[in-house]
């Protein structure tokens, strides 16, 4: 018998497309946050701005 | 932040069924690979992360030409965003790649001349988003990642050709008419269908992510000048 089996490599192919995913989902899980941050962060700058005038007039 | 457009709500529902039908092809529809097994399935997303993230920072380089040429800080976003993705999908090519190793070159890693100059871009790109961190001034960081991105991005070509220049054990499976004798295999019309669609699906989600990234930059520039406003 000449022909070999084909090799269950399966374990390495879920491990590739898991890693994928994984790896996007993070990034997206990322850009979430830091908008949020940076969102909140705006909304006390332009607070702290509004109070400001408001102590000036 | 202005509330996110049509269009990007449109891309992000693209985003995910294509990436749906691209895994559904990949590891349903395309035939089993003989001789590597299922192990091959991971070719498909490993060329479509490649695509996209040479894409990438190719856009990178031109972001950091038109901003020298413009001195307009928004081409700083736009590279900005390019190359933060871009080292993602490259990252997932870098990791695919040794996944597949394992089982066909019984090896996770090896010093070829392929990996090496894809290990160094992708190094090279991590420490732009390093050194970024470390500048102040706008004006300087924009002026310093443009020139970066633009020295940077002659690694993206050597690394697509060095394959075709240089003896390696990497496969050059796409236009290579001893495919099989370099540890690659030749494609029948299901594979190449699903290895087109990859590359579309992957290339969706790189516009939906860098158009994210571009809004998120925006975002940033916008809470610098108002912090800036208040120190003053």
């Amino acid at each position: 018998m000449l022909l070999q089996a084909t090799p269950d490599t399966t374990g390495y192919m879920i491990a590739g497309y898991a890693l994928t995913f994984i790896a996007m989902g993070i990034y997206i899980f990322s850009l979430s946050i830091r908008a949020a941050n940076l969102k909140r962060d705006l909304e006390t700058l332009e607070m702290l701005e509004a109070e400001e005038r408001a102590k000036q007039k | 932040m202005p509330s996110k457009p049509l269009t990007l709500k449109f891309l992000d529902l693209a985003s995910i069924l294509a990436m749906v039908i691209s895994t559904y092809l990949a590891l349903v529809f395309a035939p089993q690979e003989v001789v590597m097994g299922n192990a091959q399935r991971i070719f498909y997303f490993h060329i479509g992360t490649a695509w996209v993230a040479m894409l990438g920072f190719i856009l990178a380089a031109l972001g950091g030409i038109i901003y020298l040429i413009t001195k307009d800080l928004k081409w700083d976003r736009f590279e900005l965003a390019a190359v933060e993705v871009s080292a993602l999908f490259f990252l997932i090519t870098i990791c695919l790649g040794a996944i597949w190793a394992r089982p066909v070159w019984n090896t996770w890693w090896t010093w070829d001349v392929r990996l090496t100059t894809a290990a160094v871009t992708e190094l090279v790109f991590i420490a732009y988003l390093m050194l970024r961190q470390g500048l102040e001034d706008p004006e300087k960081r924009a002026r310093f990642g443009a020139v970066y991105t633009l020295l940077g991005g002659l690694s993206v070509p050597v690394t697509f050709m060095v394959i075709r220049l240089f003896r390696t054990i990497h496969p050059v499976v796409v236009g290579s008419p001893s495919a099989e004798a370099q540890g690659g295999f030749n494609m029948d019309d299901r594979m190449v269908a699903t290895f087109l669609f990859a590359l579309v699906a992957f290339t969706i989600v790189f516009i939906d992510l860098f158009w994210h990234r571009v809004r998120l930059g925006a975002l940033e520039e916008k809470v610098e000048q108002q912090k800036l406003k208040a120190s003053l």
